[in-house]
């Protein structure tokens, strides 16, 4: 009988040549005469074992990782189709690692062990068995279901997903639209991406549950133009469930119907705020709106919409399958469920960690992550994007929860963890916080489209050690009208990073003008 | 330069007239056209304006507002380099003036040979494996200042025509 091995086709995976290892375990092992199966998975999570090549046996998957092409020889010839454990880049079976086993996955439960694009493979691993059980409720009972989830915005926002999709349901029109936030664009997430790369089905289906819940018939996936693989795969999905009956214009015999397409953005971060998003898709340039109205009342095409990242419908079919209260049993306070974090930056392990709420930032960075690549000390950590606040180790106990972060002016936004070592110039970061507004602003409001631009002159005074006084006066004056007076969080929150790194590392915007620049 | 990315009126008309039935079809039309040609020529905006009864105007603010969109011919190949926070943390900054040393060329610029566009990204989702960049449709992690110099001589190396 042939083998399965499985070699993952996630971004990471290929980026790290999982293509290259996958064509010579084809090759090698035809040429010893063994047959086998190829099958191209999605990512387990677990970045640093990229590409992690799996080998299926009667007692188990086992994995092997890092592999690159070079090691396939070896691997082969210490019986890696046996799952043995011989080989130096033997991980045992794949179910025990460690950092895997000791996460709480829910949305991300078949990640990695299925064909992402086959839908028996979903099916098999309770695949569509959200979207069977709202088929067989009305609209306010899967609406109250997600409100008894606990269940709040995955983006950043933290908004209760239930009360949003209340509203929609509420409010009377001839159409209505579910839109999926898939501008990823925060440096340090790729949850998104591993959703709809290695298990796009899944967002397929919170998507139609959503258009069920609030009597929407039209979706759109709004996906950053800088995954085009993540594009290429949910073409593909998106085709081969509307084949099946999963999309259409007569969900699995309902003779309900629920469209839906992928629409690319064009590299503009701001389009990741839902207004902009909405702006965008209707062909405009991506200027932020003013709320009132909100996007649930007036959205897209003036209609009613639901906008949830892709994260936050993911849940749904969880929630739908198994109940509200098997999600909501966890996490801590108002924060219900599981928090997809992801560990990035200069990181020995970096991945995807699905944990409830609660854990510490510095259980995930050590017990997790194990630290820096380099080895260096720790020195600071951002979560949350771009425009969340530098932690310095003073706060790396605070618990992950969206109340307790918000208490020390950061914010779990997105879930990305990105750890910088002690050869950080934190001057230099804050500049850059400044700089991507810049770049990146809108320019529909004063205080981010002016005031970012403002906010690299005067940071480069202080680091040229210019009326430092004066202009660190000027900075902090700055950025509080850029918090108070901004539209959206693209100004409103540039200034967190900066005041972080300001309050809690004031030695680095000194470094330059004593000529300390190591 | 690829036959197929020659343009005229009649293909971008062809691409236009494919799409203006979408409900806000403006950015999948600018996103076909580019896909095709390489970049928007200039001659298609006042087609895609006719075609959905907009201003030039409009047409022309929408293209300028978003950064993946080009209005010139790019290098046979676009390498992309992330900029953002993640990458930084790995020496994202050190790549980025190494690559630009090795090019000759800074950001939106293209090597005299015509062979590699330099372009800045901010984020590619490969966070947890950075410094990385994007070859045309390709990603790469990890990639050191010798990684970038061997993947630029690949990219800059041609085979030579044989005759026959």
């Amino acid at each position: 009988m042939s083998i399965r091995v499985f070699v993952p086709r996630d971004t990471t995976a290929l980026a790290l040549g999982a293509d290259a290892v996958a064509n010579r375990l084809a090759r090698e092992a035809a040429a010893r005469g063994h047959s086998i199966t190829l099958v191209r998975n999605g990512s387990r999570g677990l970045a640093w074992l990229e590409p992690l090549v799996e080998v299926e046996t009667p007692i188990g998957r086992f994995a092997y990782g890092p592999v690159a092409p070079n090691d396939v020889t070896t691997l082969l010839a210490s019986g890696l189709l046996e799952g043995s454990v011989a080989h130096p880049l033997a991980l045992g079976l794949t179910e025990e690692i460690g950092y895997l086993a000791r996460q709480q996955r829910l949305t991300f439960a078949r990640i990695g062990i299925t064909d992402p694009l086959s839908i028996e493979d979903y099916r098999a691993h309770t695949g569509f068995y959200g979207l069977e059980a709202a088929l067989q409720r009305e609209p306010q009972d899967i609406v109250e279901e997600v409100k008894a989830s606990g269940l709040r915005g995955r983006g950043g926002a933290a908004f209760p997903t239930g009360i949003k999709w209340q509203t929609v349901l509420d409010t009377p029109a001839d159409q209505k639209y579910i839109v999926c936030n898939a501008d990823e664009g925060d440096s340090g997430t790729f949850a998104d991406r591993l959703v709809m790369e290695c298990d796009p089905y899944m967002l397929i289906e919170g998507m139609a549950i959503a258009g069920l819940a609030v009597k929407a018939t039209q979706g759109y996936i709004y996906l950053r133009s800088e995954y085009p693989l993540a594009k290429e795969i949910l073409d593909e999905a998106i085709a081969r469930a509307e084949q099946a009956g999963y999309l259409g214009d007569n969900l699995c015999g309902s003779g309900r119907a629920f469209h839906l397409e992928v629409r690319l953005g064009a590299g503009a971060y701001i389009c990741g705020e839902e207004t902009s998003l909405l702006e965008s898709l209707e062909g405009k340039r991506g200027l932020v709106r003013f709320k009132p109205p909100l996007p649930a009342i007036e959205g897209l095409f003036g209609r009613p919409t639901v906008v949830n990242n892709v994260l936050s419908l993911a849940a749904v079919p969880f929630i739908l399958a198994e109940g509200a209260e098997a999600y909501a049993t966890h996490g801590m306070g108002r924060s219900r469920g599981t928090l997809a974090l992801q560990l990035a930056g200069n990181v020995k392990r970096g991945g995807l960690v699905e944990l409830a709420f609660g854990t510490t930032l510095r259980t995930l960075m050590e017990e997790f992550g194990g630290g820096t690549l380099s080895g260096k000390p720790l020195r600071a950590v951002q979560v949350g994007g771009p425009l969340g606040a530098y932690l310095p180790e003073s706060q790396w106990d605070l618990p992950l929860d969206y109340e307790a972060f918000a208490a020390e002016s950061a914010v779990l936004g997105h879930g990305g963890v990105v750890m910088f070592d002690e050869s950080v110039d934190m001057a230099e970061q804050a500049r850059f916080s400044m700089e991507f507004c810049k770049v990146e602003s809108c320019g529909k409001c004063t205080p981010c489209r002016i005031g970012s631009t403002r906010g690299v002159e005067v940071i480069d005074r202080i680091r040229a050690n210019q009326n430092r006084e004066a202009n660190l006066a000027l900075l902090h004056d700055l950025c509080e009208t850029m918090v108070d007076g901004s539209l959206c969080a693209m100004g409103g929150m540039t200034p967190f990073p900066v005041q972080s790194a300001l309050k809690h590392f004031p030695d680095d915007f000194q470094r330059a003008a004593n000529g300390d620049r190591s | 330069m690829n036959e197929s990315r020659e343009w005229s009126s009649q293909s971008i008309q062809a691409e236009i007239n494919a799409l203006k039935h979408k409900p806000g079809a403006l950015l999948p039309i600018l996103h076909a056209l580019q896909d095709r040609f390489g970049f928007i020529p200039s001659d298609a905006v006042p087609l895609i304006a006719e075609s959905l009864q907009q201003t030039r105007a409009e047409v022309h603010g929408v293209i300028s507002f978003y950064h993946h969109f080009r209005t010139t011919p790019p290098g046979r190949h676009v390498v992309q380099i992330c900029r953002a926070e993640a990458c930084q943390a790995v020496g994202a900054r050190q790549l980025e003036a190494h690559a630009k040393a090795r090019l000759g060329i800074d950001y939106h610029q293209t090597t005299s040979d015509r062979e590699i566009t330099l372009e800045a990204v901010y984020c590619l989702g490969n966070c947890a494996c950075g410094p990385s960049i994007r070859v045309d449709d390709s990603v790469r992690g990890r990639v050191t200042p010798e990684a970038f110099d061997a993947l630029t001589d690949e990219l800059q190396t041609r085979p030579l025509e044989v005759m026959g």
